[in-house]
């Protein structure tokens, strides 16, 4: 099992890096792993993550792009309520990434 | 996780087998090209022996003690048991007829995704133990020990299968290498060697009804996204109900078309159509999945899944179902359920309430395809269509494997696409139909980590799509499966990126014109119609 260290302590990730314990969450952690990527969390980036795990709390799954993407437009405005935009705050994919940095497991798509 | 290669890499397949003989050619598990292990968690949840955390990279699987036993153990059993096992078995000549059929192969070049030696990997050991000329002849003989290396390649290339039997057509003596991929897995089962991207949708299915997990919140909340989407569309508000006993019709789709794009246009393109009808018809939210990831581990743990759907059509007191656009799911309905379950006698064999055609085939399953139930709609001529709604695709139409091969629906979906389209272009005639190329991801191969593999299977596939692109200007690719319409849009991205994906009934919601809808000018993914593209 693969861990992620957080100043000494240390948190166990699945084979992509996504929480195993969803408990383990915490700020630091988003934007240690965010770090990681070479990404400083900006009020813009908290939106989308405090949208997920809001959403993840209610459904107990990660929204699809499109909600995520009405959503956004709704909060952000309507200029940003666009792929284009997530992905520039998320270049690795406003799915995965911004999941992962929400504490969400991978999302799946379809099975 | 692995790099995709460039499709311009991956398009150069190597054939040279290798030097040495494939007996002596342990597996190499290369990143890309196989899938994380099964979770403890997700075997626990259905009593799955041998539950722990385990990675295929690593030398220590945390086998079971004395696991040879339990496979020839199980071998035995099984061969006593299903007499195709048997025979395939046995009455393979190798003759190579089936050798460059697979997708598999055709993509990677490895000898051992020809079908004929990828069941030899079997075959192998069932001589050793249950054959006198194996006994006696050993390696000679093509027979050999179950080993953990034997154990470790069988994993590797029986999840490098999808069970899509177009290898079954071309054999003279039609040994099905699905029944061996499957008795294989069955086997590996027992261990604890499965993936986590079949574990998973099973746990989920098993404790919350569909693969995905959604609940039932979830699921509503999802189709009333729909739903404002089709307001926006049509003006019309369409408002389907749940769970609703004593409606005529229950209605289950994969769970996919519920929260997947293209999927979700589909799922848009049932709404429309059924509340055009005025069809007395219900959702369910607990039998909410029309696929079964339990026929990727083991007979027992497809029917344990399987009876949900006729249950739940019990419980409502329906007369009986229609089902979406699904694969296996059909391959499971058609194939399986009799033996199974026996035949749902508490359901009336269904009869159309717009046209009065009654639906034989469906006599003792009770359970008929959409894309059946509307080619049958527009024959009759009950539907107003206009394709010239369409009229900016160029479409080709994929034969799903489980529709074409197991259950022979070839006509149907053609019949639905060139009434809703005016532009429809078929791929070469030895990749459709029943012989019709894998979208390379079936039978749970279609998660992330193994993309590599993915694209490999899916050469073949894209490659014929490619041909009827570049020779017509084929833009979309129509398929009748949510599998598909997920692994084939990764497809055509990496292969034919000018091609999209699309089910058949988002089609028929874009070409039927409903009664009192406004004026057009957006399709169901909210792009502007034909003519429509200057006013947004």
């Amino acid at each position: 099992m693969a861990t992620l260290d957080l100043g000494g302590q240390s948190i166990e990730v699945d084979e992509e890096g996504y929480l195993t314990n969803l408990d383990d969450w915490s700020k630091e952690l988003a934007e240690h792993m965010a770090t990681e990527d070479g990404i400083t969390l900006t009020e813009a980036h908290w939106e989308v993550i405090n949208f997920l795990r809001d959403y993840f709390q209610k459904y107990q799954i990660a929204p699809m792009i499109k909600i995520l993407v009405k959503e956004i437009g709704k909060t952000m405005g309507p200029e940003k309520g666009n792929t284009k935009y997530l992905y520039e705050l998320y270049p690795a994919g406003p799915a995965k990434q911004a999941c992962r940095y929400a504490g969400l497991p991978k999302p799946t798509g379809c099975v | 996780m692995a790099k995709l290669p460039k499709p311009e890499e991956l398009a150069k397949v190597d054939f040279k087998p290798p030097k040495t003989g494939w007996m002596d050619t342990p597996a190499n598990l290369k990143p890309g090209t196989f899938c994380w292990g099964a979770k403890a968690k997700n075997l626990q949840v259905v009593d799955f022996p041998n539950a722990r955390d385990w990675n295929p990279t690593e030398d220590d699987w945390k086998l079971p003690k004395e696991w040879e036993g339990t496979v020839l153990e199980a071998m035995a059993d099984r061969l006593s048991k299903y007499r195709s096992f048997k025979l395939f078995l046995d009455i393979c000549v190798r003759c190579g007829a089936c050798a460059d059929k697979c997708h598999f192969f055709i993509g990677t070049g490895d000898p051992k995704n020809m079908p004929v030696l990828r069941t030899e990997l079997l075959r192998s050991v069932y001589k050793k133990y249950f054959t006198n000329s194996g006994k006696v002849l050993g390696k000679l003989g093509g027979a050999r020990e179950l080993t953990y290396d034997v154990l470790k390649e069988w994993w590797y290339y029986f999840y490098q299968c999808t069970e899509c039997r177009r290898c079954s057509v071309f054999c003279p003596y039609g040994i099905d290498t699905a029944e061996i991929t499957l008795m294989a897995r069955e086997f590996m089962n027992l261990l604890g060697l499965n993936t986590d991207w079949i574990s998973g949708p099973v746990s989920n299915c098993y404790t919350k009804g569909n693969h995905l997990g959604l609940e039932p919140h979830t699921i509503t909340s999802s189709v009333e996204f729909f739903l404002d989407d089709i307001e926006t569309i049509t003006g019309i508000k369409v408002e389907p109900t749940f769970n609703r006993k004593g409606a005529e019709i229950l209605f289950v789709t994969p769970s996919g078309d519920l929260f997947a794009d293209p999927g979700t246009y589909t799922a848009m393109g049932y709404l429309m159509l059924f509340h055009e009808l005025g069809l007395d018809y219900t959702w369910s939210t607990y039998a909410s999945e029309g696929g079964n990831f339990g026929f990727f581990t083991s007979n027992e743990m497809a029917k344990r899944l399987h009876y949900k759907i006729y249950a739940e059509a019990k419980r409502l007191g329906v007369k009986y179902i229609i089902g979406g656009e699904c694969g296996h799911m059909w391959r499971l309905i058609h194939q399986y359920l009799d033996t199974w379950h026996g035949p749902a006698d508490f359901l009336e064999v269904p009869r159309s309430p717009v046209t009065g055609t009654v639906f034989e085939n469906a006599c003792s399953t009770k359970m008929v395809h959409v894309t059946e139930f509307t080619a049958d709609l527009i024959k009759n001529g009950k539907l107003t269509l206009d394709p010239s709604r369409n009229d900016h695709l160029k479409l080709t139409y994929h034969d799903s494997c489980n529709t074409a091969r197991g259950m022979g629906l070839l006509e149907e979906p053609r019949y639905v696409i060139r009434n809703v389209c005016n532009h429809f272009y078929e791929m070469p005639e030895n990749t459709i139909r029943e012989k019709t190329f894998c979208c390379g991801s079936g039978t749970g191969l279609n998660a992330s980590e193994n993309m590599e593999l993915r694209m490999q299977g899916g050469l073949p596939r894209a490659n014929a799509v490619k041909h009827v692109h570049e020779k017509y200007g084929v833009n979309m690719l129509a398929n009748i499966c949510a599998i598909d319409r997920a692994t084939l849009k990764a497809s055509m991205d990496y292969w034919v990126p000018a091609v999209g994906v699309t089910g058949v009934h988002e089609l028929v919601g874009n070409a039927m014109v409903m009664t009192g809808e406004k004026e057009r000018t957006q399709d169901l993914r909210l792009e502007p119609l034909p003519g429509e593209e200057g006013n947004e």
